[in-house]
C-alpha cells in the first residue's frame, strides 16, 4: 500500500508539472494582459514599469522557469486584477463551489439510487419505462436551458425560491456554509437543482443497468437458494457488486461537476471558482488561471486516489493482488 | 419413509418462437437417508426438475403441470414465502461451480452467518460459532480463519467443501445437489463424495444428485433416474439399471463411459443430437437415434412397471415381449 501511495504522487507531480506547463504556454498564447491592464493611452515608460513589476518583460521559458521556482515556494504569484496572491483568491471562493457541487452529487446519489434500484428491480414494467424515459430528459437536455427553466419556474412564476446569489451564510460546527441559514438553503436549492440533473439520470441508468445485469447472475440464484430475503439480496448482494462502477463514475463525475459549476454558477451568479475563471480569462488574469487549473488537477487526482483506495475496501479481489 | 414425492411434473418455458417443454411429465420419489441419481444430458431437464421443486426458476419458466409433494406438503401450492422459509432451511441446494455461487465480495463468513440469520433468530456469535462447526464437519482446516476468506481464496475443492458446509447450516431433510463435482479433479471429486455419503447416512437426509456423469452415480446413489428430452426414460435400483439397462438410451448411455469400452476399439457412441427441445418428436423422443425403434413409437408412450424398476420403452431390452 505504501509503495502503490508514494507511485501515485509520484505520478501526480508529473502530471501537475505537465499541466502548468500546457495552461502557461496556452494562457501565453491567448493575447499580452498588458493591453487589458492598461489604458489604451499609457505611455511606452508606463508600460514598460508595468511589464517589469509583472515579469512579463522576460521571455516565456525564463517567465515559466520563475514560475515553477515560486509554486514549489507555494507562491503562485499575484492576480493582475485583484492585486492578492492568485491561491487565496481561488481559496476564497473555493468553499462556495465545493459546497454547490457536493450537495448536487449528494442530491443525485439520494435520488438516482433508489428510482435505479425501483428500475432496475422491475424490467419493462411502467415504472421502469418511465424512469428510464424521464432519465433522457435529464442529460439530453442543455445545462443552460435547464438552469434557465428553472429559474422561470421557480423564481419568476411561482416565487418561490431566489434565482441569484448565495445568500446569508451561517456557520455550522465552525464551517462557513449555506447550511447555516434557512436563506442559504433557499438560495442553495435552484443551483444545486441544476448541477444535479445530469448526475441523477447518469445514476438512475447505471444503477438499473447494475441491478438487471447483476440479479440473473448465479450467485444471485444461490442466494435465493439459500433462503434470503428479496431486501438481503438487493441492499447487501447487488448493491455491493453494483457499487464499484458507481463509485468510479462518481470520481469522475466529481471532477466534471466542478467544471460544470462555472455554467450553473454563470446563471445563477453563484460566487464559486466557476464564476471567477471565466471572469479571470476574460481578462486574461493568468497567475488565477494557472493556479486554478493546478487546483483541479490537483483534485482530480486526490479524487482518483481516494476511489482506487475505496476499489480495494469493496472488491477483496483487488485488495489480495496489491498484497 | 418418502420425502419427496414428484408426480407428472411440467416444467415449460413459453418463448415467442415456442414452447420449451423442459420437463414434461416427470415423476420420482425420494425417501429419507436415500441417495437419487439423476442422470442425462445437458438439456435433457434434470437441473430445470431441481429448481422446479424449489420454486427458484427463471422467467419465463413455470411449472405448469403435475404435484411436488415435501413431507406431505403441496409445493406447488405454498406462497413464496413458504417457500423462501423452506429454502435453506429444510431443502438445501448445492451448484456447480461456487466461484459463480457464492458471492465474490462477500465473506465465507458473511454468507454463513447470513444464512443463518434467513431461518433462526440467534445472536452472531452463535451464528458464527454455527457456521465454524459446519465448515468444521466438511473437513475445512482451521474452520475459524477460514469465515474471514473471500471465496476467490479458496481451492476449487475447498469452495465446493465450503457450499456442502452451507447446504447442512440447518440440517436439512433434502438436498439437491446439481453436478456439485464436475468441476473437480477426481481425486478431490471422491473426497467430496465419500464426505457426502457419510454425512448422508449420519444424518438420514434424502439426496439428489444431479449429474452427467454415470460412474459418479454409480458410486453414490442407491437409486438411478435417467433423463432425456424432458422425459425419465428409466428409473430403479442402480446396480440392476447399469447391469441390465431396459431402456436403449439408458444402455447408449453406459456404452458411451470409455471405463466401459474394450482397450483398441473405438469408442462406441449414440448416433445423432438430442431432438432440438421446440422439435421433439412424437411419442418416444430418443426414436430418431435408437436402432430398435419401429412406427409404433411415434404413438404415445407408457410406462411399464416392473418390481422397483420402470421404464418407458416399447423395446425394452433383455425382456422378451
Amino acid at each position: 500500500m505504501t509503495a502503490f501511495i508514494i507511485r501515485r504522487v509520484l505520478q501526480a507531480v508529473l502530471v501537475l508539472i505537465l499541466t502548468s506547463m500546457i495552461v502557461f504556454v496556452g494562457v501565453y498564447a491567448i493575447g499580452d494582459p498588458l493591453e487589458i491592464l492598461l489604458a489604451p493611452d499609457a505611455s511606452m515608460v508606463e508600460r514598460a514599469q508595468v511589464s517589469a513589476s509583472l515579469g512579463l518583460d522576460k521571455p516565456m521559458p525564463v517567465q515559466y522557469w520563475q514560475f515553477l521556482v515560486n509554486a514549489l515556494h507555494g507562491d503562485f504569484g499575484r492576480s493582475f486584477v485583484y492585486n492578492r496572491p492568485a491561491i487565496s483568491v481561488i481559496f476564497e471562493r473555493l468553499p462556495a463551489t465545493l459546497e454547490l457541487t457536493i450537495t448536487a452529487l449528494t442530491m443525485s446519489l439520494v435520488i438516482g439510487l433508489p428510482l435505479g434500484l425501483w428500475a432496475g428491480t422491475r424490467p419493462k414494467t411502467l415504472v421502469d419505462e418511465s424512469i428510464m424515459t424521464g432519465s433522457i430528459f435529464g442529460f439530453s437536455l442543455p445545462h443552460f436551458w435547464q438552469g434557465m427553466m428553472l429559474i422561470m419556474i421557480f423564481a419568476v412564476w411561482l416565487g418561490w425560491l431566489p434565482s441569484t446569489g448565495r445568500g446569508e451564510i451561517g456557520t455550522v460546527f465552525g464551517v462557513r456554509t449555506s447550511f447555516g441559514s434557512w436563506d442559504g438553503v433557499r438560495h442553495m436549492i435552484l443551483p444545486a437543482i441544476n448541477l444535479s440533473l445530469g448526475q441523477t439520470a447518469l445514476m438512475i441508468r447505471l444503477t438499473r443497468t447494475g441491478v438487471q445485469e447483476t440479479m440473473p447472475l448465479d450467485f444471485v440464484k444461490y442466494a435465493r437458494a439459500r433462503g434470503l430475503s428479496e431486501r438481503r439480496i438487493l441492499f447487501v448482494h447487488v448493491m455491493k457488486t453494483i457499487l464499484i462502477p458507481i463509485v468510479t463514475i462518481i470520481g469522475i463525475e466529481f471532477g466534471s461537476l466542478v467544471a460544470f459549476a462555472v455554467v450553473t454558477e454563470t446563471i445563477f451568479a453563484w460566487p464559486g471558482v466557476g464564476k471567477l475563471i471565466i471572469d479571470s480569462i476574460g481578462v486574461l488574469d493568468r497567475p488565477v488561471v494557472v493556479a486554478y487549473i493546478l487546483v483541479i488537477v490537483t483534485l482530480f487526482i486526490a479524487i482518483n486516489l481516494v476511489v482506487d483506495v475505496l476499489y480495494s475496501f469493496l472488491d477483496p479481489r483487488i485488495r489480495s493482488r496489491a498484497r | 419413509m418418502t420425502l419427496l414425492e414428484v408426480n407428472g411434473l411440467k416444467t415449460w418455458f413459453q418463448t415467442p418462437w415456442g414452447t420449451i417443454k423442459a420437463v414434461d411429465g416427470v415423476s420420482f420419489t425420494v425417501n429419507k437417508g436415500e441417495i437419487l441419481g439423476l442422470v442425462g444430458e445437458s438439456g435433457s431437464g434434470k437441473s430445470i426438475t431441481g429448481f422446479s421443486i424449489l420454486g427458484l426458476l427463471d422467467a419465463p419458466g413455470k411449472v405448469v403441470d403435475g404435484t411436488i409433494r415435501f413431507n406431505g406438503e403441496d409445493l406447488r401450492a405454498a406462497s413464496a414465502a413458504r417457500l423462501r422459509a423452506l429454502r435453506g432451511d429444510r431443502i438445501a441446494m448445492i451448484f456447480q461451480d461456487p466461484m459463480m455461487t457464492l458471492n465474490p465480495v462477500l465473506t465465507i463468513g458473511t454468507q454463513m452467518v447470513e444464512t443463518v440469520f434467513a431461518h433462526r433468530k440467534a445472536s452472531h456469535a452463535e451464528a458464527r460459532a454455527m457456521a465454524r462447526d459446519a465448515l468444521g464437519r466438511v473437513g475445512i482446516p482451521r474452520p475459524e480463519e477460514r469465515l474471514d476468506a473471500y471465496p476467490h481464496e479458496f481451492s476449487g475443492g475447498m469452495r465446493q467443501r465450503v457450499a456442502i458446509a452451507i447446504a447442512l447450516l440447518h440440517e436439512p431433510d433434502l438436498i439437491i445437489a446439481d453436478e456439485p463435482t464436475t468441476a473437480l479433479d477426481v481425486t478431490i471429486q471422491s473426497q467430496i463424495l465419500s464426505e457426502v455419503q457419510s454425512l448422508v447416512a449420519e444424518m438420514g437426509m434424502g439426496l439428489i444428485w444431479i449429474s452427467h456423469d454415470l460412474g459418479v452415480v454409480a458410486g453414490l446413489a442407491n437409486r438411478i433416474a435417467v433423463m432425456y428430452a424432458g422425459r425419465l426414460v428409466e428409473e430403479g435400483p442402480v446396480d440392476p439399471v447399469l447391469d441390465t439397462p431396459r431402456h436403449p438410451y439408458t444402455q447408449g448411455l453406459i456404452s458411451s463411459t470409455p471405463i466401459a469400452n474394450e482397450r483398441g476399439r473405438p469408442l462406441r457412441q449414440i448416433r445423432g443430437t438430442a431432438p432440438p427441445p421446440l422439435d421433439r418428436p412424437q411419442g418416444c423422443p430418443f426414436q430418431p437415434r435408437c436402432d430398435y425403434a419401429d412406427a409404433a413409437c411415434a404413438s404415445e408412450l407408457t410406462e411399464t412397471v416392473v418390481g422397483a424398476r420402470r421404464w418407458r420403452c416399447l423395446h425394452p431390452l433383455g425382456v422378451t415381449a
